[in-house]
């Protein structure tokens, strides 16, 4: 029994890195730009869900993903419209000065100590079956990620600016020539990032309500590893990275004895250069290293 | 290598903006001594970054990771050992029991960087682009968790302290000045050209018969070794060292420093060290009031990260290809510059 609470519970976080993943994954298709400000967008929602708590909940949420989505629009026309034909190095450091920025803004607004956004908090009650112990928030982790995931697959292969993402994706200046308004699919890219991002703070402070400065930081990085280690290309390898990164985040931390607990960043990050060396093209990218790309 | 008048401005101005920040070190007040010596530490790394990522066009997020065990192994061999056993009982006996001067645990800080650097860059030059920054990334994880937790080897969570604070402008000079002849030997090396052809054009480079992987792994050694020089030269500054100061945040701004200055030329490396160093300090005094030529500056508490975050974006949309555009100094650069530039 306790095998499948550990797979179930490996389930939930994997969904919810696999969110932050596809917001990564869809601004990389078509700008090709490693956004490490994502994190700043579920932190800019969960402090948004701490400054609402007093409102209903409906509009407390409504208004957290409204704040994501006009923050990554809000970076993408300021900064990152400008930097389409920079290097790639200068584009990524550029990603890390926004994040730096927003996050001394939280800093100042909110000080170091975290602040409670717990709007969602009773889904943190348990629905007991047996020896299973499963929290809501675990259930609607799992049934928002998936929903969610499908939505975006109807979207990318049954819509006209789906069809105009992957078309991006597949060769942006090809995709120019034949009529694909670039701002128009990047412009998407970054709402629907920025909508991701929004339901993941939900979901993050559901069960966990603490905000600090760094909430979203932590969970892009990993999110991050998670996409390169899947195959940053696709967005289905990206996605599944993503959920595989959580999946093991936390399977290690239920199989690690006590003892061994604190060295868990170490056991992951070690899983992830073993499997870069030996999959350096992505892991769930079919072919491997033979179709990879070199690139900065 | 032919010394020419190109090679000796190139290594000139570099070098002779060093030895300013550590002049002008010397003549302001200690207070204010420490921001220098800080640029000079900082110069450092960022040398040690631009060896590897500026002549093979792969960004490492995990250099810090040699900088952080510099640091640890210098601060920790050069603790008197009477202390040794109370703040660290859990050392092993060897480290406990032993200590060296202030320059052997330089040396030491750099062999260690640079022993770890080739081990494990064996595995990780087969890598490129993204995947090999994310596994350099996974390096710089696993050394701050093993440093965080790990109390044989040193203080775990708490501060590695009671280290000699033997880095002033002239040790840090020094450190930056070694660490820049290095560089600049390196640059014109057999290697460090075929390293930058491969960087350019990594199929044609591979096609004439340069071996990518072995270049990239000399590059990673000595920038390995030169950070580690680095965060013995840090530790030795500030006399105590805790995990997280060599960790994510000094990642970013050392990254930040070279891209801003411009990442494919040593002269931009230095530049925007220097620069960024001494505006991060700047900022940092103003929070608590400081006095700007003729009338007094006071910024709210915390908004010198902010600015500084500003500033770096500004620069960057400005100057995409850092403030030097990434070329080293020429004669012709001084002069007007005439024709189209570089993108």
């Amino acid at each position: 029994m306790t095998a499948l609470q550990y797979i179930i519970d490996g389930i939930a976080l994997g969904s919810v890195y696999a969110l932050v993943a596809v917001g990564l994954a869809l601004v990389f298709g078509v700008m090709r730009l490693v956004n490490f400000a994502h994190g700043e967008l579920i932190t800019a929602a969960a402090y948004t869900l701490y400054l609402t708590a007093s409102w209903p909940k409906v509009f407390a949420l409504a208004m957290s993903l409204l704040v994501a989505v006009a923050l990554a629009l809000l970076m993408e026309l300021v900064v990152f419209r400008r930097l389409r034909y920079a290097p790639p190095a200068t584009a990524l450091i550029a990603t890390f000065a926004v994040a730096f920025a927003l996050e001394a803004v939280w800093l100042i607004a909110f000080g170091p100590q975290g602040k409670s956004a717990d709007v969602l908090s009773s889904l943190n009650q348990t629905a007991t079956h047996g020896k299973l112990h499963i929290r809501w928030v675990t259930i609607t982790m799992v049934g928002v990620g998936a929903a969610l995931l499908a939505g975006t697959g109807v979207l990318l292969n049954r819509t006209r600016i789906g069809l105009e993402m992957r078309a991006a994706a597949a060769d942006f200046r090809a995709a120019r020539l034949l009529g694909v308004r670039a701002n128009r699919v990047i412009g998407t890219a970054f709402v629907l990032g920025g909508l991701f991002a929004g339901v993941v703070a939900l979901l993050l402070t559901a069960s966990q309500p603490l905000v600090t400065p760094t909430f979203g930081l932590q969970v892009t990085i990993l999110a991050l590893v998670g996409v390169v280690v899947g195959g940053m290309d696709r967005l289905v390898s990206a996605t599944l990275g993503g959920f595989a990164i959580g999946f093991a985040n936390s399977l290690l931390g239920d199989v690690l004895p006590s003892s061994q607990g604190v060295f868990l960043t170490s056991f992951l990050y070690l899983l992830v250069i073993v499997v870069l060396v030996l999959r350096p093209g992505g892991l769930f990218v079919p072919g491997g290293a033979a179709a990879r790309v070199e690139r900065v | 290598m032919r010394i020419t008048r190109k090679a000796l401005l190139e290594f000139g101005a570099p070098a002779l903006l060093l030895v300013a920040v550590c002049v002008i070190g010397e003549l302001v007040s200690v207070g204010t001594q420490q921001d220098f010596i800080s640029a000079l530490v900082n110069a450092t790394i960022v040398i040690a970054l631009w060896v590897f990522i500026g002549n093979s066009g792969v960004i490492s997020f995990g250099h810090i990771s040699f900088v952080a065990l510099g640091a640890f192994a210098a601060g920790l061999m050069t603790i008197e050992t009477i202390v040794k056993p109370n703040v660290m009982p859990n050392l092993f006996p060897f480290l406990q029991h032993h200590s060296i001067g202030n320059v052997p645990s330089l040396v030491l800080a750099a062999a260690i960087g640079g022993l770890v650097a080739l081990v494990l860059g064996a595995p990780l030059m087969r890598l490129s682009g993204l995947s090999a920054s994310i596994a350099t990334f996974a390096v710089l994880g696993i050394t701050n968790n093993v440093l965080t937790y790990w109390e044989k080897i040193g203080p775990g969570a708490q501060t590695l302290s009671l280290v000699p604070e033997t880095t002033g402008p002239f040790q840090a000079l020094v450190g930056a000045l070694i660490a820049l002849v290095i560089a600049f030997v390196y640059q014109h090396s057999r290697s460090g050209r075929l390293l930058r052809a491969a960087r350019e054009d990594p199929h044609a480079a591979r096609a004439i018969g340069v071996r990518i992987e072995r270049h990239r792994l000399v590059a990673f050694a000595i920038s390995g070794a030169l950070a580690g020089l680095a965060g013995g030269l840090l530790v030795h500054q500030i006399g105590s060292i805790t995990t997280n100061q060599v960790y994510l945040d000094l990642t970013f701004l050392t990254l930040a420093m070279l891209v801003i200055g411009g990442m494919s030329s040593l002269w931009g490396a230095v530049v925007g060290a220097v620069g960024v160093s001494l505006l991060d300090s700047f900022l940092e005094h103003a929070e608590n009031g400081t006095g700007v030529i003729f009338f007094h500056l006071k910024i709210p508490s915390g908004a010198s990260l902010l600015i500084l975050g500003v500033l770096m974006a500004v620069a960057l949309l400005f100057r995409p290809n850092g403030i030097t555009g990434g070329r080293e100094v020429s004669l012709s650069s001084l002069r007007l510059r005439v024709g189209p530039r570089r993108a």
